[in-house]
């Protein structure tokens, strides 16, 4: 008896939450029929990132695209740490949720990215990448910063007082060997005593390893130190080597450490992509000439406390070469090969 | 040639084996305590990097380093627990357990250091610990500026050997946890409380665990970046294994492991032997794993590692 009241009770409950679940059901329904989402007139570009953003190379794409947001009026969003393993799933809810431009690294993922890219003819792709573009939509761009590069070395060459340098970086890819050969031959350029040191460490995000690296490279008596990694930085202030920093202006980490360095603007570059894009233009090209100097897609960082201690006739020398390079009459070797301690 | 010996004499040379080494042997000792007492703690990698970005939070709001080290390791004592939850009262698979917990707290720390820091161009710094002379004895030439002028971490990781040794070996605790983890049900019925004793196991390696992340972002580093143990904890688990689950061993697999992490980093900086860089970068692992086959072949697990216990089974 009792047991059957129960049992009616949750019978007449379940139906009336059915009932009520409908109503809602329909409810919403009706909602969504009259519900159109705010239309934004700005294009929608997603950034899809294999590391965290904090990684120097990722940062660099990130601010243009920020900036690209200011003063373009584009709609951005981005998803950061996307191993390879996610990278299509990612890439595709973006193309598939109105964003006209998907860029990124796509250095992990090459394949995905280019397969994936190929089931979205509408939508631009333009990643980082180590290879070529492929049509009919697939563009990319590089971190062409040799020419910032062979400038600081020439520094290095001239403010080396034990004439080794030492270079320490992630591992020896395209993007990285043409640096460090650059900075290495822009101090070669300069006083021909200079031994170049290197040192991987196989990895793209360990500052505790790159510190260590460096400290050796220091014992082994290097002085002017190309930080293409963060950590190194750290070591030379600690044990009054100098230091040249990468990819985006660190003076901060180390004022009377860190002399200048390259830096990557990605601004140039994005500001183009999302032209061409805005104007229906097919982007299936690489932009890799817009992170030249000329281009201002790369430059020599500020000197800061340097501006002073750095002796006049360094200036003079790296300023009449910076214009060479922009006037377009001195050409910075590209050297990707591998690169080994003098 | 003359170049690289002059390099393995030199007292950095030394001062860098003993620094780098710090954290392997914290995480190692950590980890064997869970081992010893019949857990296999595979959230080794995911804990130190939790521990590492709270500590790291501590000591950047709190000015404070050693606080900083007390987050990381109540930090890292937490998702002990948490592993212990699942392995121990719940008995489940260890490894998967393990991976879990390691991605739980990777997810972890990314997601609180995203909440706190935001998306920072440069990553937030803190002044890092210094190293400590000892009065008298970092007088004494060529050994004083190698071991008795490092980190106070250090000297507490160069302790913490014998302490454990002591406890493992000596005590009646150590005992226990031991047997816990040879055969729990002989443990049982001597009135030993397993689930209490894997638990405690789990949380000194937990905090210990912690404190080698600290170590990482507070020592030898001054910053926290996602990427900071790059599969340090993984090595650690190796080592256990290396060093047969005693403590004098396992330090010492840290220690070699960090000689040759140490000397392929000069190697790499001479131009004596000029081989591809990725040889270099693999030395450490190779000769590990060499030596261990060489030296640890009649190494055996604790019985009951790997196996959740229950009371009324047999």
């Amino acid at each position: 008896m009792k047991k059957e009241m129960v049992h009616n009770y949750f019978k007449k409950y379940f139906i009336r939450l059915i009932k009520q679940a409908g109503f809602g059901a329909l409810a919403l329904l009706v909602l969504g029929i009259f519900y159109q989402p705010v239309q934004a007139s700005g294009l929608k570009v997603a950034a899809v990132f294999e590391t965290p953003i904090e990684e120097p190379w990722v940062n660099q794409i990130h601010v243009a695209l920020l900036q690209a947001k200011k003063e373009m009026g584009i709609e951005y969003t981005w998803s950061e740490s996307v191993k390879s393993a996610d990278f299509a799933r990612v890439m595709r809810e973006y193309a598939e949720n109105g964003y006209k431009l998907i860029t990124g690294d796509s250095f992990g993922a090459e394949r995905i990215a280019r397969r994936v890219a190929r089931d979205y003819p509408d939508v631009s792709f333009v990643f980082g990448s180590g290879i070529g573009p492929a049509e009919p939509n697939f563009g990319v761009f590089d971190n062409w910063i040799h020419e910032p590069a062979y400038l600081s070395g020439m520094i290095a060459g001239k403010m080396t007082k034990s004439n080794v340098l030492g270079v320490v970086a992630a591992m020896p890819i395209p993007e990285v060997n043409r640096l460090s050969n650059a900075f290495c031959n822009g101090a070669k350029e300069v006083n021909n005593k200079v031994r170049c040191k290197f040192s991987f460490i196989g990895s793209f995000f360990d500052p505790p390893k790159a510190k260590e690296a460096a400290l050796a490279q220091i014992e082994a008596g290097a002085d002017v130190l190309y930080a293409e990694r963060f950590g190194v930085i750290e070591a030379c202030a600690e044990k009054g080597a100098l230091a040249i920093s990468n990819m985006s202006d660190q003076a901060s980490l180390g004022p009377n450490t860190v002399i200048t360095g390259p830096v990557w603007d990605m601004w140039p570059t994005i500001k183009h992509v999302v032209t061409l894009v805005k104007a229906g233009v097919p982007t299936a090209q690489d932009f890799g000439g817009f992170s030249f100097m000329g281009k201002g897609g790369s430059y020599l960082a500020p000197y800061h406390k340097w501006e002073n201690k750095l002796p006049a006739d360094v200036k003079s020398m790296v300023e009449k070469r910076k214009q060479e390079i922009l006037d377009g009459t001195h050409r910075v070797d590209v050297d990707e090969s591998t690169p080994h301690s003098d | 040639m003359d170049e690289i010996l002059s390099q393995i004499f030199h007292i950095g040379f030394f001062a860098a084996l003993i620094r780098i080494a710090t954290p392997f042997i914290l995480a190692t000792i950590g980890e064997l305590f869970a081992e010893r007492s019949g857990v296999l703690n595979l959230g080794i990698e995911g804990i130190m990097l939790f521990g590492a970005m709270s500590g790291f939070t501590m000591a950047y709001f709190s000015n404070s380093l050693w606080l900083g080290v007390l987050a990381a390791m109540l930090t890292g004592m937490l998702m002990a627990i948490l592993m212990g939850f699942l392995t121990v009262s719940l008995g489940l698979s260890q490894h998967v357990s393990g991976i879990g917990v390691t991605l739980l707290s990777t997810g972890f720390a990314f997601f609180f250091y995203r909440l706190i820091f935001g998306q920072p161009s440069t990553p937030p710094n803190i002044k890092a610990f210094t190293p400590v002379g000892i009065p008298v004895l970092m007088d004494i030439p060529w050994v004083g500026p190698v071991l008795f002028q490092q980190a106070a971490l250090t000297y507490l990781a160069l302790l913490l050997v014998p302490l454990s040794a002591f406890l493992l070996f000596q005590t009646p605790w150590g005992l226990n946890l031991r047997t816990v983890g040879e055969n729990p049900h002989a443990a049982d019925s001597a009135g030993v409380n397993v689930s209490a004793m894997r638990y405690q196991g789990l949380m000194i390696s937990g905090a210990l665990m912690g404190a080698a992340g600290a170590f990482l972002v507070m020592v030898q580093f001054n910053a926290f970046t996602f990427g900071v143990i790059s599969g340090r904890g993984w090595v650690c688990i190796a080592l256990v294994v290396f060093g047969q689950w005693g403590p004098w061993k396992s330090a010492a697999g840290a220690l070699l492991f960090a000689l040759i992490d140490a000397l392929q980093l000069r190697l790499q900086a001479s131009s004596a032997i000029n081989l591809p860089y990725q040889v270099f970068l693999m030395m450490p692992f190779v000769l590990t794993i060499v030596t261990m086959t060489l030296v640890s072949r009649n190494a055996r697990a604790p019985s009951a590692l790997l196996k959740p216990f229950r009371k009324e089974e047999r």
